[in-house]
C-alpha cells in the first residue's frame, strides 16, 4: 500500500532537516526509523508513559501522537539535543549524579519533561515537579531519585531557557 | 628510574557504603544507549505474531495462502512448524499452537520486511475455531467436570507442594486465638518500560544467536533448546540494555522462539517486538492466588501455628509462577517463631494468562496474608502489634522449622527502628480511637514486615557465579562477568567492589557481562542475589588479582608483601600510605620482563547454601533478610481512596555497599508494592484482558510516590560480600499489607482481595458501617453525610 508522502522541513537539535513522510506517520515513528534518532523511545504509542516527549517550539509533546508532518516549519528538539560542547546537560548530568537512571528506558522522556519544568519555572518546588511529571511513567526508580535530582537543579538554577541549541 | 607514584601519601579510605553513579547513565541519559528495542541488523525482518484472541478453542482450519502471497513476506509459520516442540517447566508450552488456551496464545507468525507488511500479512491469516467452554478460576478448574485444559494433565493440575511441621490439631487446641481467612491476591503485571523483544539470527553451521533480555542468560539456554530442538550448547546468548525486567525474563516465552523459528526459515536475523497492547496481554503476570490462612496463639500473646491452604490459577501454561509456593511456605513456616506449620499448595490450570516470576516472588502474596493475621491477633490479645512482633521475633542464631538458618538477624532492631521513627505505637492508639469518630477523613498507621533469601536461593543445582579478571598494561580493569545488569546497579556495585580491592579509579573497570560465549556461568537476575553471589565473586577474583601484583612488587621493590597495598592507583605501604611505584608501571615491569606474566585471574563462587530439594528442608539461601515497613495514610471515606503520606522502612541489609543504588532499589520495588497494593489489576472478563493499556491499568505516578524514611540496619552477614546481603525484593513485599493494616487502623475495615482500590475500600466502609449501625444509613453519601 502505498499512502501520500509529503515534504516536510525543520529544525531537529538546532539542524535543518528535511524528508518526504507518509500523512499517518506519527513524529516518534519519523524520529526513530527515518532519522536513526533513537534516543527517544516508544513504550505505550497513545500518549500516556511520556517516554517518547520531545519539545517542539518550547512546548513538551507526546511525539508517539503527533503527526510527522506537523513538524514541519517547527523547532523540533530530542534528547540527543540535550547535550553541550561542554558534555551533558545540567539536568541529564543531575539525574546521573542523583542515580535517578536505572533500566533508563523513561530517561530521555523523563529528562525532556524535566527540564522543560525546569526552564520554565527556575523554583520550582517539589510538589511542582511531581505534577509536571505525573505524565512519565517510571517502574524503576519509583521517581525519588528523580525528583531529587530535579531538586537539585531548581536549587542552583542552572537549567537555563528553551532547550534548543 | 623513577619509582616513587606520587609523593603525597594516600590515606585509606573506603568506598563500600559510599553513593556511587551506574556506570551506563550519562549514556542512558543522553539517549546514547543502544536498547535491544532500538537495534536493527542488516537484512533483518519483523516478526509479527497473530494471537488466538480467545481463550479456549480448537483450531478447525488455518490457510496463510494469502498472507505467504504478500509481497514482503519473507514467511508465515503456524503450530505444525512447532509440533512437538514442547518446553516450559512441564513442558506444556509450545511457540505455536495448534490449540488455543488462552487469550494470547500464538496461532501464526510472519517474517517480513517491515512491521506495516508484517502487521498486515497477519491479518490476512484466516482461522476457523471452534470455541470450547472454559476454566477462569481455579476452583472451576478442579472441578471434577471442568473442562480439560491439557490432554496430559488430568483435573487440571499442574504443579504441587505441602510442608509439614509440629503438631498443627495440638497447637491449634491450645490457642486462645485463632483467625481465619481467605486472602485472593490478584493479576497484575510487570509494565516494563521497555516491551519485550528478541532478535534471532542462525549461521550457516546452525548455531543461533540471540539478542533478548533474559534476565538468566545460562538456564535461558537451556530453557530455549527444546523450543527449537537445537542443543543448549549451539545457542549464543547476546543481551544488550533492556528497559527493565523485574522478574518477567527469567524464562522463556514464545515471542523468543518464534523469532528463532522465523529467522531458521528466511536465513535471516528476525526482530520480534512487542506493542503495548501486546505487552500487557502476552507477557507474564504475577501469580494470582487464593490463600486460606489460619494463625493462631496464646492470650499471652504467643504465637501457636499457622496454616496455609494455597490454590494458585495457574494460567493456560506453567512457568515460574506456580513454583512460588518454595518462596510462600518459606515466609510461613518461618516468619516469627511458629511452632507448628501446615502449608499446603496446588496449581490448577485455567483459561487465563500465565505467570512468571515477579518481584516479591509469592512473597508479595503471601505476607499480605500474614502480616495482616499478625494485625488482627495482638488486636484479639488487645496488644500492640509492635510488641506481639518483638514477643515472637527471632534471634541470631536461630533455625526456622524448614532449616533456614537466621546466622545474622535483625528482625527486632528493624522493629523496633521503624516503629521509634515513626511514633507507632503513640499514633496507633490515636487515630484507632478516632475510627468511629465524625470526619470524612481518617487517619491510620500500619506495620507489616517479612523475611526473604539475602543469599541467593538454590533452587538449581547451582548458585554459583564464574568471574574472570583482567588487567591490561595501563591498569585498567576488565570484569568478565555472569551477573547481567538489567538496570538494577550490579554494574556500579562490580565497579565499585574492584575499585575498593584494586586501589583503581571508579572509570578504569569495565565490565563484559552480555554475551554467553565470554562471560562464564551465572544463574541469573533473580532471588535478590546478585550483589551477595556477584560481590562475592568479584571480589574473590580481585583479591585472587591483588595477591599476584604484591607478589610481583615484593620481587620488584624487595618489601615484604604483606606490608603493601593498593591504593589510588599505586602500591603504597600500607602503614603509612606512601606510594612506592604506580601500578601500570609495576603491571608493565610483570608482562615485560624474563618471566613474564599477565594478571589474568578466573574465580567460580559457589555459595554455602544448601539445594531446596523435595522436601523443602534446607538452608536454602546463604543469607536471609528482614525488613519493616510502617505505612502513614490518609483515607478518604467518602470515596475510599487511600493517599500514603509516609512509609518508613527498616530493612536489614547485611552492610551498604553502594548507598545510592541501594536507595534507588527501596524506592523502586517499593514503588511496585505500592501499584500492587493500591491500583493496578488486570481485569480479566471471561480469560479476556480488559484493560491492555497504561490508560486503564493504573500504574504509580509521581504525585502518588510518599516521602520514605529509610534506615538500614547493618548486621553484618558472615557469608556476605563485606557483610551485605541481597535486598531488592523486600520493598516490594512488605508495603501492602502495611497499607492494609493502616486502612485497619483508620478504618476498621480489612481488604482481602487487594488492590486497595476506592471502589473496593469505599464500599467495604460503607458495609461495615451498615453493620455498626443498621438502618440508620442506607446509602453511602447518607452514611457520609457528617
Amino acid at each position: 500500500m502505498m499512502s501520500v508522502e509529503t515534504e516536510i522541513r525543520f529544525s531537529l537539535n538546532g539542524r535543518p532537516v528535511s524528508l518526504k513522510v507518509p500523512a499517518t506517520m506519527k513524529t516518534l515513528a519519523m524520529l526513530r526509523d527515518r532519522l536513526g534518532m533513537t534516543g527517544t523511545k516508544y513504550a505505550c504509542g497513545e500518549g500516556e508513559c511520556g517516554a517518547c516527549t520531545i519539545e517542539i517550539d518550547g512546548k513538551t509533546v507526546n511525539s508517539c501522537l503527533m503527526y510527522a508532518v506537523d513538524c514541519d516549519g517547527r523547532e523540533v528538539v530530542t534528547i540527543e539535543g540535550l547535550r553541550t560542547p561542554e558534555g551533558l546537560h545540567p539536568v541529564q548530568q543531575a539525574f546521573v549524579d542523583h542515580g535517578a537512571v536505572q533500566c533508563g528506558f523513561c530517561m530521555p522522556g523523563m529528562i525532556m519533561q524535566s527540564r522543560n519544568l525546569l526552564a520554565n519555572n527556575p523554583e520550582l518546588t517539589r510538589e511542582q515537579a511531581q505534577r509536571g511529571l505525573e505524565g512519565n511513567l517510571c517502574r524503576c526508580t519509583g521517581y525519588t531519585k528523580v525528583l531529587d535530582a530535579v531538586d537539585a537543579v531548581a536549587a542552583t538554577n542552572t537549567c537555563g531557557g528553551r532547550a534548543n541549541p | 628510574m623513577e619509582k616513587t607514584a606520587n609523593a603525597t601519601p594516600t590515606a585509606k579510605q573506603t568506598l563500600i557504603g559510599t553513593r556511587v553513579k551506574k556506570p551506563d547513565a550519562p549514556d542512558k541519559a543522553t539517549g546514547k544507549t543502544r536498547y535491544i528495542n532500538d537495534m536493527v541488523l542488516p537484512q533483518m525482518l519483523i516478526g509479527k505474531v497473530l494471537f488466538a484472541g480467545r481463550p479456549h478453542a480448537k483450531i478447525v482450519r488455518i490457510d496463510t495462502s494469502a498472507a505467504e502471497q504478500l509481497p514482503g513476506v519473507h514467511a508465515v509459520l503456524t503450530g505444525k512448524d512447532a509440533t512437538g516442540l514442547k518446553f516450559g517447566f512441564v513442558r506444556d508450552n509450545v511457540a505455536l499452537k495448534d490449540k488455543v488456551r488462552c487469550e494470547h496464545d500464538e496461532i501464526a507468525a510472519v517474517a517480513a520486511e517491515s512491521e506495516d507488511i508484517a502487521r498486515q500479512a497477519v491479518a490476512l491469516i484466516e482461522v476457523e475455531y471452534e470455541d470450547l467452554p472454559g476454566v477462569f478460576t481455579p476452583e472451576d478448574g478442579a472441578r471434577e467436570d471442568a473442562p480439560l485444559i491439557h490432554d496430559n494433565f488430568p483435573g487440571n493440575k499442574s504443579l504441587a507442594f505441602d510442608f509439614q511441621h509440629g503438631d498443627v490439631a495440638a497447637a491449634e487446641a491450645a490457642s486462645d486465638f485463632v483467625v481465619d481467612n481467605v486472602f485472593r491476591p490478584h493479576h497484575v503485571t510487570h509494565c516494563c518500560m521497555g516491551t519485550s523483544c528478541a532478535i534471532a539470527d542462525f549461521d550457516h553451521n546452525g548455531k543461533l544467536t540471540i539478542w533478548t533480555q533474559t534476565q538468566y542468560p545460562y538456564n535461558y539456554k537451556m530453557d530455549l533448546a527444546p523450543a527449537l530442538g537445537l542443543h543448549p550448547g549451539d545457542i549464543r546468548v547476546i543481551q544488550p540494555p533492556i528497559g527493565g525486567a523485574f522478574g518477567s525474563k527469567l524464562d522463556v516465552y514464545p515471542y523468543e522462539p518464534i523469532a528463532a523459528l522465523l529467522a531458521r526459515k528466511t536465513g535471516r536475523p528476525v526482530k520480534v517486538i512487542y506493542s503495548r497492547e501486546e505487552e500487557f496481554k502476552a507477557s507474564p503476570t504475577r501469580q494470582p492466588a487464593i490463600i486460606h490462612m489460619r494463625t493462631g496463639c496464646t492470650r499471652d500473646g504467643t504465637l501457636t501455628f499457622r496454616s496455609a491452604d494455597v490454590l494458585l490459577d495457574n494460567g493456560a501454561y506453567t512457568s515460574w509462577g506456580p513454583t512460588i509456593p518454595v518462596i510462600m511456605m518459606r515466609t510461613v513456616s518461618g516468619h516469627y517463631r511458629v511452632p507448628a506449620v501446615d502449608f499446603k499448595a496446588q496449581a490448577i490450570y485455567t483459561n487465563n494468562p500465565y505467570a512468571g516470576s515477579f518481584r516479591g516472588y509469592g512473597n508479595v502474596q503471601c505476607t499480605y496474608a500474614t502480616a495482616q493475621q499478625m494485625d488482627m491477633l495482638a488486636d484479639m490479645v488487645d496488644m500492640d502489634p509492635l510488641a506481639f512482633h518483638l514477643k515472637n521475633s527471632q534471634k541470631s542464631g536461630e533455625i526456622t522449622p524448614q532449616k533456614s538458618f537466621l546466622r545474622e538477624c535483625a528482625l527486632v532492631e528493624c522493629l523496633e527502628t521503624a516503629a521509634q521513627a515513626s511514633d507507632y505505637s503513640r499514633k496507633r492508639k490515636e487515630y484507632a480511637a478516632q475510627q468511629d469518630a465524625p470526619g470524612r477523613y481518617k487517619k491510620g498507621i500500619g506495620l507489616a514486615s517479612s523475611i526473604h533469601n539475602a543469599g541467593g536461593a538454590k533452587i538449581h543445582k547451582s548458585d554459583g557465579i564464574g568471574t574472570i579478571l583482567k588487567m591490561d598494561d595501563y591498569a585498567r580493569v576488565t570484569v568478565i562477568t555472569g551477573a547481567s545488569e538489567i538496570g538494577q546497579g550490579i554494574d556500579a556495585v562490580i565497579t565499585l567492589i574492584v575499585s575498593e580491592e584494586l586501589g583503581v579509579p571508579l572509570e578504569h573497570v569495565t565490565l563484559v557481562n552480555n554475551d554467553s560465549d565470554i562471560a562464564p556461568w551465572d544463574v541469573g537476575v533473580h532471588a535478590s542475589r546478585t550483589t551477595f553471589i556477584a560481590g562475592n565473586g568479584t571480589r574473590r577474583a580481585a583479591r585472587k588479582a591483588k595477591a599476584q601484583i604484591l607478589a610481583a612488587a615484593e620481587k620488584v621493590l624487595g618489601e615484604p608483601a604483606e606490608t603493601l597495598e593498593l591504593r589510588g592507583g599505586s602500591v603504597v605501604r600500607d602503614q603509612c600510605g606512601t606510594p612506592i611505584i604506580k601500578l601500570d608501571r609495576l603491571l608493565r615491569q610483570m608482562h615485560f620482563q624474563a618471566e613474564p606474566e599477565l594478571v589474568m585471574v578466573t574465580d567460580y563462587y559457589e555459595p554455602k547454601s544448601e539445594p531446596e530439594g523435595a522436601q523443602h528442608m534446607s538452608d536454602h539461601s546463604a543469607a536471609y533478610s528482614h525488613a519493616v515497613h510502617i505505612a502513614e495514610i490518609t483515607v478518604d471515606t467518602l470515596t475510599g481512596e487511600i493517599k500514603v503520606d509516609k512509609v518508613t522502612v527498616a530493612q536489614d541489609v547485611g552492610r551498604i555497599i553502594n548507598r545510592m543504588g541501594l536507595e534507588g532499589q527501596v524506592e523502586g520495588g517499593l514503588a511496585i508494592g505500592l501499584g500492587y497494593a493500591l491500583s493496578e489489576n488486570m481485569l480479566l472478563d471471561h480469560g479476556l484482558l480488559k484493560n491492555a493499556s497504561f490508560r486503564d491499568y493504573k500504574l504509580i505516578t509521581a504525585p502518588e510516590m510518599p516521602p520514605l524514611d529509610l534506615h538500614f540496619i547493618e548486621s553484618d552477614c558472615a557469608e556476605g560480600p563485606y557483610g551485605a546481603k541481597g535486598i531488592s525484593e523486600l520493598p516490594t513485599i512488605v508495603i501492602a499489607p502495611a497499607i492494609a493494616n493502616a486502612l485497619y487502623n483508620a478504618t476498621g475495615v480489612r481488604i482481602f482481595n487487594p488492590p486497595m482500590s476506592p471502589e473496593t475500600v469505599a464500599r467495604a466502609i460503607h458495609e461495615r458501617r451498615m453493620q455498626t449501625a443498621p438502618g440508620k444509613a442506607t446509602t453511602p453519601s447518607e452514611a457520609l453525610a457528617v
